[in-house]
């Protein structure tokens, strides 16, 4: 194995599984107790102990968080889109998408639920996680639409490109490395905004992981908490590898960020 | 030579809007299969009658008209900016594919026209290649190659080679007048260079600054083709003496 990768996996893998280890043996050793901190071997039989339970959530909080997400693309970059076709539209939206996003999304989620109403609460969460989502693909799309080349922009006036040609020929592809940088970052807020979703509708009618990390907390059942956590820790590095692999699929041909230096 | 009027600017002046006035009555002809050369300092507006050429800038009074084309614009202009300005997301043949691509022509009838016009700045083998993977010379080559590859009547260049190194700078220059006599261009060139101005062109538009004018119009009438042994001739040493007099001259009397 190559130098670089070592560095980059096996050290990391190495200080996780120390870790755990010092984690089983001071709980052991002191004899903690488990609604205190539970050890790693007591985490994992509760998770195979919950496994189906725990499983279902998983898939509640994955289809919120990967709703939210797609619809923050296909909004952020659509509007981000109108923004570009048009100074009069921008001018008069983009304040009101920056008031949403500086506004703690906690304190608009209350609100959002009494309007959805409790027997839609998976729509009130995929709206309250939307909200959080977008915001970053809209104003880097926003940003990326704006940073064309001028000199470009005047051979494609000079060969008489059209609107249309102008942004998915030259707008679009410049853009394409600022809407992934925010599709990166609104990918970990979705589940964030899911997860926030959840702990506010907290009635017991939603049941995605950070419902049972509550209702664990509740009943001092401190191993399955971990074990939802786990799940969610998991979820959050997934989707964050995912997202970078793929922004490194579609940049590594030509994009600055994506290029290997070999010096 | 061919000498009948390509272009004729008459009386071109422009004013930006910051009050800046770029360019004070400019009146000049250039002839059908010229090599003309625009030579001035920083700020002298030579860029902006370029552009203007173009279409890309409209000027503040005064007309440019085509005779040959009935006074329009043609719809195909070659033009090359300081940087190579290409797409860094597309390959080398797509980048030079673009003015089809604009104009709805398919990859497959574009084809053979684009693997010419790389194969005539030696670029052939590149098709594939991306920018990135490109020295700055070869960058260079391939916007030749786009500006080059729909045979536009005229080539506008908008200092190309002023950020290049002076080997490759020569090479090029070399490469652009070999191209220019093959193909019945006229080319526009815009430099800031005196040796560039002189070893390339029949004509040289000196100009001065504040407000843009043109001061000398001198012509260079030393045969084609020219090859490096012309750069050591007392004659081009004269008219890089003459013109570096008219720059100082007019730099001395600002």
């Amino acid at each position: 194995m190559e130098h670089s990768r070592v560095l980059r996996v096996v050290v990391p893998t190495l200080v996780g599984i120390a870790f755990l280890v010092v984690w089983e043996v001071l709980v052991r050793v002191k004899g903690v107790p488990e609604f205190v901190l539970p050890a790693p071997s007591r985490i994992w039989e509760s998770l195979i102990a919950n496994f189906g339970s725990l499983m279902f959530s998983l898939w509640i909080t994955l289809r919120v968080t990967l709703s939210a997400f797609v619809l923050a693309v296909v909004g952020g970059v659509g509007l981000a889109i109108l923004f570009s076709q048009s100074r009069l539209i921008e001018a008069a939206l983009f304040p009101y998408a920056v008031v949403l996003q500086v506004t703690p999304v906690v304190s608009i989620a209350p609100l959002i639920l009494i309007w959805v109403g409790y027997d839609h609460v998976e729509i009130a969460l995929l709206i309250i996680a939307w909200i959080v989502a977008f915001f970053p693909i809209l104003s880097n799309t926003t940003l990326g639409l704006r940073s064309a080349d001028h000199n470009l922009r005047d051979l494609f006036r000079l060969y008489g490109a059209s609107r249309w040609q102008v942004l998915s020929e030259l707008l679009l592809p410049s853009a394409t490395p600022y809407m992934l940088a925010g599709i990166k970052i609104s990918g970990g807020l979705a589940l964030i905004g899911a997860v926030v979703a959840e702990f506010v509708a907290g009635s017991g009618t939603s049941t995605g992981l950070a419902w049972r990390i509550i209702e664990a907390g509740n009943r001092l059942d401190i191993p399955k908490m971990f074990a939802a956590l786990l799940l969610l820790s998991a979820l959050g590095i997934i989707t964050f590898f995912a997202l970078t692999w793929a922004e490194h699929r579609l940049l590594r041909r030509w994009h600055e960020s994506a290029l290997k230096r070999e010096n | 030579m061919p000498s009948s009027a390509l272009i004729d600017l008459k009386d071109i002046s422009k004013t930006y809007d910051s009050g800046t006035q770029a360019l004070r009555s400019v009146s000049t002809s250039i002839a059908q299969g010229s090599f003309v050369s625009l030579l001035g300092p920083s700020g002298c507006g030579k860029s902006t009658l370029l552009r203007i050429i173009a279409g890309l800038v409209q000027p503040t009074a005064g007309t440019v008209s085509w005779p040959s084309t009935d006074g329009a614009r043609p719809a195909d202009i070659g033009f090359v900016f300081q940087d190579a300005t290409l797409m860094p997301w597309a390959s080398v043949f797509d980048n030079v594919y673009l003015p089809f691509k604009l104009r709805g022509q398919s990859v497959r009838d574009a084809s053979p026209q684009i693997m010419d016009a790389l194969a005539r700045v030696g670029l052939a083998e590149f098709a594939k290649s991306f920018p990135r993977e490109l020295s700055g010379g070869m960058k260079m080559r391939v916007s030749i190659a786009r500006a080059l590859v729909t045979r536009p009547p005229v080539l506008l260049m908008d200092e190309p080679f002023a950020a290049l190194d002076e080997f490759t700078r020569e090479k090029l220059d070399d490469d652009l007048l070999a191209l220019w006599q093959a193909e019945n261009w006229t080319v526009i060139f815009v430099t800031h260079s005196v040796y560039e101005s002189v070893y390339l062109s029949e004509r040289v538009l000196v100009m001065g600054a504040r407000p843009g004018r043109i001061l000398h119009d001198v012509l260079i009438d030393e045969p084609h083709p020219r090859t490096r042994a012309f750069r050591a001739t007392a004659a081009y040493g004269q008219r890089c003496a003459e013109i570096s007099d008219a720059l100082r001259h007019d730099a001395g009397a600002m």
